[in-house]
């Protein structure tokens, strides 16, 4: 007696089994094929690779094993597919979404020499904006926190000069979401004074 | 039960003492005596079950980080992931293939679904109303939700009418989608 191991679908997260039934079904497919393959011939062997006069035995194949006659199953076939077009959809809806938000990192005065750094339209990215400010806190060893900003979004606030370090941090951030394309837009609301520039006037 | 369950719902996370998790391996074995030969695999002598305290009573227990099981009254009820790692130590059922779809998002399973010629009930005497079920479908070998009996297994056959299992935790739902880090 032993325990099994699930395979979960990287996609839908689903046994593989029911990706059919997640309306991720393309990618849940090739996610397969990629990393279970042999799982990958054993669910979906029959229809792929097998051309037009074969697809018959499939689905005739589908229907014996299935009780609920083919009035049903056509049906439920169409119902899924129907869901399918509706979720590629809705992801392509978010993702164009994505590509068009960008994210504000902002530089404010408090004091004579004293900034905090603002950071918002994150939440769009599925970023875990109290986690981020955590790592962020503890990066740049300074007080960091999730506050809503006046437009009644989230921002991060970090206490203390780090724009660019910032910067970086998110761009690679992105990157590693796969979305380099985003814009990110810093605003800086008082130039740093040079003090290097200066002595040289003279 | 977990149709809305997000981050906010959670009130406290704290680690179980070693005696206490002690109690809760016997609990669950008394519960579903099948599990004992695998009790130890499942939950290590040395692990670290960990308890989160939700909303209205519930409270999840969580072993490496992965939720194994949950309780909101006094019963302890698998969570998938428990129930795919070792399939056979619950009462099953099974509903056809038609009802597949609307079992993943959430909705009670009614009779027909489960007495048509895809699906299975346990002969008799079969179990009694309010167990607590997992739910298995035609042609597929892992479980995809767990619920428990609105009537008796054998009501079921017999009436043919209704809602047969309400539903407490499915494929996809919050809790299965829910992560510790």
């Amino acid at each position: 007696m032993s325990l099994n191991n699930t395979v979960y679908c990287g996609i839908c997260s689903y046994p593989p089994e029911y990706c059919e039934f997640s309306g991720k079904l393309k990618r849940c497919k090739v996610w397969l094929q990629e990393n279970h393959p042999d799982m990958f011939e054993q669910l979906y062997g029959g229809e792929e690779g097998a051309e037009e006069d074969s697809s018959v035995a499939a689905a005739a194949k589908k229907l014996g094993e299935s009780s609920i006659g083919e009035e049903r199953e056509n049906k439920l076939e169409k119902d899924l597919l129907r869901m399918q077009t509706k979720q590629e959809n809705r992801e392509q809806r978010e993702l164009a979404k994505k590509l068009s938000s960008k994210v504000v990192i902002k530089r404010e005065a408090r004091t004579k020499r004293k900034f905090i750094v603002a950071i918002s339209g994150l939440e769009v990215f599925e970023i875990d904006m109290k986690k981020l400010a955590k790592t962020f806190a503890s990066k740049f060893a300074t007080g960091c926190s999730v506050s809503k900003n006046a437009e009644k979004n989230q921002e991060i606030v970090i206490q203390g000069d780090v724009l660019e370090d910032v910067e970086a941090y998110i761009h690679a951030l992105l990157k590693e979401k796969g979305m380099e394309d985003v814009k990110v837009e810093t605003i800086d609301t008082k130039k740093k004074k040079k003090p290097t520039t200066t002595p040289e006037a003279k | 039960m977990f149709k809305k369950f997000t981050r906010e719902d959670i009130h406290s996370r704290s680690n179980v003492k070693s005696s206490i998790q002690r109690t809760l391996k016997t609990k669950l074995v008394n519960q579903y005596p099948k599990l004992e030969p695998v009790i130890d695999e499942l939950i290590p002598k040395k692990g670290q079950v960990e308890v989160i305290k939700c909303e209205d009573k519930i409270q999840l227990y969580a072993i490496n980080g992965e939720v194994l099981f949950f309780q909101q009254f006094d019963e302890l009820i698998p969570s998938l992931k428990l129930v795919h790692k070792f399939p056979d130590a619950y009462p099953t059922v099974q509903v056809d293939r038609g009802a597949i779809k609307f079992v993943l998002s959430g909705a009670n399973i009614m009779c027909p679904g489960l007495t048509s010629p895809g699906a299975q009930l346990p002969d008799a005497p079969g179990f009694e109303k309010d167990s607590v079920v997992i739910i298995k479908a035609e042609n597929k070998e892992n479980a995809l939700a767990i619920g428990r009996l609105l009537m008796s297994t054998e009501d079921i056959k017999s009436i043919n009418k209704g809602h047969g299992v309400e539903l407490i935790h499915h494929l996809g739902d919050p809790l299965w989608n829910f992560s510790i880090e």
